[in-house]
C-alpha cells in the first residue's frame, strides 16, 4: 500500500454511516455551499466563475500530485486548509466541495448518499477549521512571510486531524459497524495526525512559493505589507518533519491513552456476553473491543471533550515550539525553492 | 459551456446508442439518486434486497453495453474502504464466531457485508451514469434540476481546465526528474510543493486572463446558454421505476 493518504482521504462510500447522519450532514453541506456561493459572488464578482473554476481545477490536480513520504511511499494533498488560506474559507470550502462532488458523481469516488458527510469532512471542516486555526496561529506568529508559512503548515496539519475528529463524531451518531467511538476516534486521529504532517509541510511550502511570486494572492496574508511578504521564507524542512513527527507521536499517545483509560465498553460487553476470557486471548489489544458507539454516548462524549481539547492544545503548544526550532535550524544553503517562471 | 473533448473526464463517457444512453440526463440523475438512496436505507440483514439491487446494476450494465472489464476496473475506487470493512469483523465487539480459527464479530461481519454491498451497488450506479452520459449533458441535467447555474459554470470550468493543469504538473515533474530529482522522503518534497505553488499562481493568473477574454466577448456575469437543446427521452416514469425493485422487495419483506 504505497499510497496511504488516498486510502484514508475519507471518500466514504454509500452506507458507511447511517441515513440520519447522511441526511443531516447533507443539509449542512447544502446550506454552507449556498452561503459560500453568495460570499464568492460578493468577493470575486463576475470573476468568480473563471477564478473559482481554475482554483478548483488546481485543487483537483494537486490531489493527483504525489509527494514522497518515506522510503518510496507517496501521499497526496487534501487541500482544504490550503484552499481556505489562499482564497478565504468561503471560496475555499466552495471549491473543495466542487471537487468532492465531481469525484463522487463522475468517478464514483465517494458514494452519492455519502456526499453530505464527505463534503462536511473533506471540505467544510478542513476549510473552516483550517482557517480558524490559521487565524489563531497568526496572532502568535511573527507578522511576516515566515509567520504565514508556519501558521499555514500547522493549520493545515490541524485541519486534517479536525476532519478525522469530525468523522469520528459522525460515527458516534451513525456508526454502521460495532466499533466503539473511542477506537474510531483514537485510530482516525492518530493516523490523520501522521497524514497531517505531510499535509502541513506541503501546504506551508506551497504558500511559501505563492508568497514569493504573488503575495497578493494569499487571502490569509491580506493584512500584511506585500514588500515584507515577498522576501522568501526559509523553512528548515527536515527539522519540521522530524519535529512534527515527534509531536504527533506524543499527541497520538495522549489521545490513545484516553481510549485505553476507558475500558468500560469492553468490560461491560465481555461480562454481559460471558466471554471475557476469550476476549483477553484475542490477538488484538483488548482496548479495541467495545460496545456499540451509540450506546456509550455519555462517557464517549466526555472523553471526546477531554481528548479533543488536550490533543488540540498539545498540538498547538508543541507545534509552536517546533516552528521556533525550525526557524533556528534553517539552512542558509537551501536554494531549492526556485519557482519555474516560464508561465 | 465549452467542456474540452478527449480529456480524462470525457473519457469517462463511453459512446453508445442504448436506451440508457438516450434517456435525458436530468432523469438519469434523479433515477440514479433514487436507486442509491433506496439501497442505502436498506437494513443490513435484508440480503435479498441487496441481491435485487445488485441484479438491477448488472441489468443496467448489460443494457448500457458497458464492458464488464471497464465496470469492474472503475469499481476499484471502493477498494480502500473495503480494506477497512475487512478489519471491522476483527476489531468489532459483540457476539463472536470462529471462522478458520479466527474470532470474528458477528455484528462486524454484518457491518462489513453492509458496507461492501452498499458501496458496490452505489458505485456501480454512479459508474453507469457517468459512462452513459457526456459531461456536458450531465451539467445541463443538473441545471435542469435547479442546481445554481453559477455552481455548474464553476464545475464546467474546473473540468475544462483540469487536464491542462495536470499536464502542466506533469511537465514540471518531468523537468525535475530530468534534473535528477528523485525524492524518497517527506523532507525532500520541497521542489514538488514549490511547483504546486507555482501551479496555483499560473492557474489563478490563467483564470484572470480567461476572465479578461470573457469580458472582451461580452461576458456579463452569466454564462450564455449555448448547449441547451430540446430534450428527448424525458421519460419521468423511469426515475420513479428505478428504485422500485429495491423498494418493493424491501416492503414485501417487512409485511
Amino acid at each position: 500500500m504505497s499510497h496511504l493518504p488516498a486510502v484514508l482521504a475519507m471518500h466514504a462510500p454509500d452506507g458507511f454511516l447511517e441515513p440520519g447522519v447522511a441526511l443531516v450532514t447533507a443539509v449542512i453541506a447544502v446550506a454552507i455551499t449556498a452561503l459560500g456561493l453568495r460570499r464568492a459572488s460578493a468577493e470575486l464578482g463576475d470573476r468568480q466563475v473563471p477564478l473559482a473554476g481554475l482554483a478548483a481545477a488546481f485543487i483537483f490536480a494537486a490531489q493527483m500530485f504525489n509527494f514522497p513520504v518515506a522510503a518510496g511511499t507517496t501521499g497526496h494533498l487534501l487541500g482544504g486548509a490550503l484552499a481556505a488560506i489562499l482564497l478565504g474559507p468561503w471560496v475555499g470550502s466552495l471549491i473543495v466541495t466542487v471537487v468532492v462532488v465531481v469525484q463522487a458523481v463522475l468517478f464514483a469516488d465517494g458514494g452519492l448518499t455519502a456526499l453530505g458527510y464527505n463534503t462536511v469532512n473533506m471540505s467544510i471542516v478542513t476549510a473552516f477549521g483550517g482557517w480558524a486555526a490559521f487565524r489563531l496561529l497568526r496572532r502568535v506568529m511573527p507578522a511576516n512571510s515566515a509567520g504565514v508559512v508556519g501558521a499555514t503548515a500547522l493549520a493545515a496539519g490541524i485541519s486534517v486531524v479536525l476532519s478525522s475528529a469530525a468523522f469520528s463524531i459522525e460515527w458516534l451518531f451513525g456508526a454502521s459497524a460495532p466499533v466503539a467511538f473511542d477506537t474510531v476516534f483514537g485510530a482516525m486521529v492518530g493516523v490523520h495526525a501522521l497524514i497531517g504532517i505531510g499535509e502541513g509541510l506541503i501546504s506551508g511550502l506551497v504558500i511559501a512559493a505563492v508568497l514569493a511570486a504573488r503575495p497578493d494572492l494569499v487571502a490569509g496574508a491580506a493584512d500584511l505589507d506585500l514588500a515584507d511578504l515577498s522576501r522568501p521564507a526559509k523553512v528548515g524542512t527536515r527539522t519540521f518533519v522530524i519535529g512534527a513527527f515527534v509531536a504527533t507521536v506524543v499527541v497520538a499517545a495522549v489521545v490513545s491513552q484516553f481510549a485505553v483509560d476507558n475500558p468500560d465498553g469492553l468490560e461491560k460487553v465481555a461480562e454481559d456476553q460471558g466471554f471475557i476470557d476469550s476476549a483477553r486471548d484475542h490477538a488484538l489489544d483488548s482496548s479495541i473491543f467495545a460496545d456499540y458507539a451509540t450506546s456509550g454516548v455519555d462517557n464517549a462524549s466526555v472523553s471526546l471533550a477531554v481528548a479533543g481539547v488536550a490533543g488540540v492544545l498539545i498540538t498547538l503548544a508543541v507545534g509552536y515550539g517546533l516552528l521556533g526550532a525550525s526557524r533556528l535550524g534553517r539552512r542558509p544553503e537551501d536554494t531549492s525553492n526556485k519557482i519555474p517562471q516560464n508561465a | 459551456m465549452g467542456v474540452g473533448h478527449g480529456s480524462a473526464v470525457d473519457r469517462l463517457h463511453l459512446g453508445g446508442d442504448t436506451v440508457v444512453h438516450r434517456l435525458a440526463a436530468h432523469i438519469k440523475i434523479v433515477a440514479t439518486f433514487a436507486f442509491v438512496v433506496a439501497v442505502a436505507v436498506t437494513p443490513r440483514q435484508r440480503v435479498e434486497v441487496f441481491a435485487v439491487g445488485a441484479a438491477c446494476v448488472v441489468a443496467l450494465v448489460a443494457l448500457a453495453r458497458i464492458p464488464v472489464r471497464v465496470w469492474l476496473t472503475r469499481c476499484t475506487v471502493i477498494l480502500p474502504f473495503m480494506t477497512m470493512a475487512i478489519l471491522v469483523p476483527l476489531v468489532g465487539g459483540g457476539e463472536q464466531t470462529e471462522v478458520v480459527g479466527v474470532s470474528l464479530s458477528v455484528d462486524g461481519l454484518w457491518a462489513a457485508f453492509n458496507i461492501a454491498a452498499k458501496a458496490f451497488i452505489g458505485a456501480s450506479a454512479s459508474i453507469v451514469l457517468a459512462a452513459t452520459t457526456p459531461v456536458t449533458e450531465l451539467l445541463e441535467g443538473f441545471t435542469r434540476l435547479r442546481v445554481p447555474r453559477v455552481l455548474i459554470s464553476i464545475v464546467a470550468f474546473m473540468i475544462r481546465y483540469l487536464d491542462l493543469l495536470v499536464g502542466q504538473l506533469g511537465r514540471m515533474r518531468t523537468a525535475m526528474v530530468a534534473r535528477a530529482h528523485d525524492p524518497r522522503w517527506l523532507w525532500q518534497a520541497k521542489p514538488i510543493a514549490s511547483s504546486a505553488g507555482a501551479l496555483f499562481v499560473r492557474s489563478y493568473e490563467r483564470g484572470e486572463r480567461v476572465h479578461q477574454a470573457m469580458l472582451a466577448r461580452g461576458y456579463t456575469g452569466v454564462m450564455p446558454d449555448i448547449d441547451s437543446r430540446p430534450q428527448s427521452g424525458t421519460q419521468w416514469w423511469v426515475a420513479v421505476v428505478a428504485p422500485l425493485p429495491v423498494v418493493v422487495t424491501l416492503i414485501v419483506g417487512m409485511l
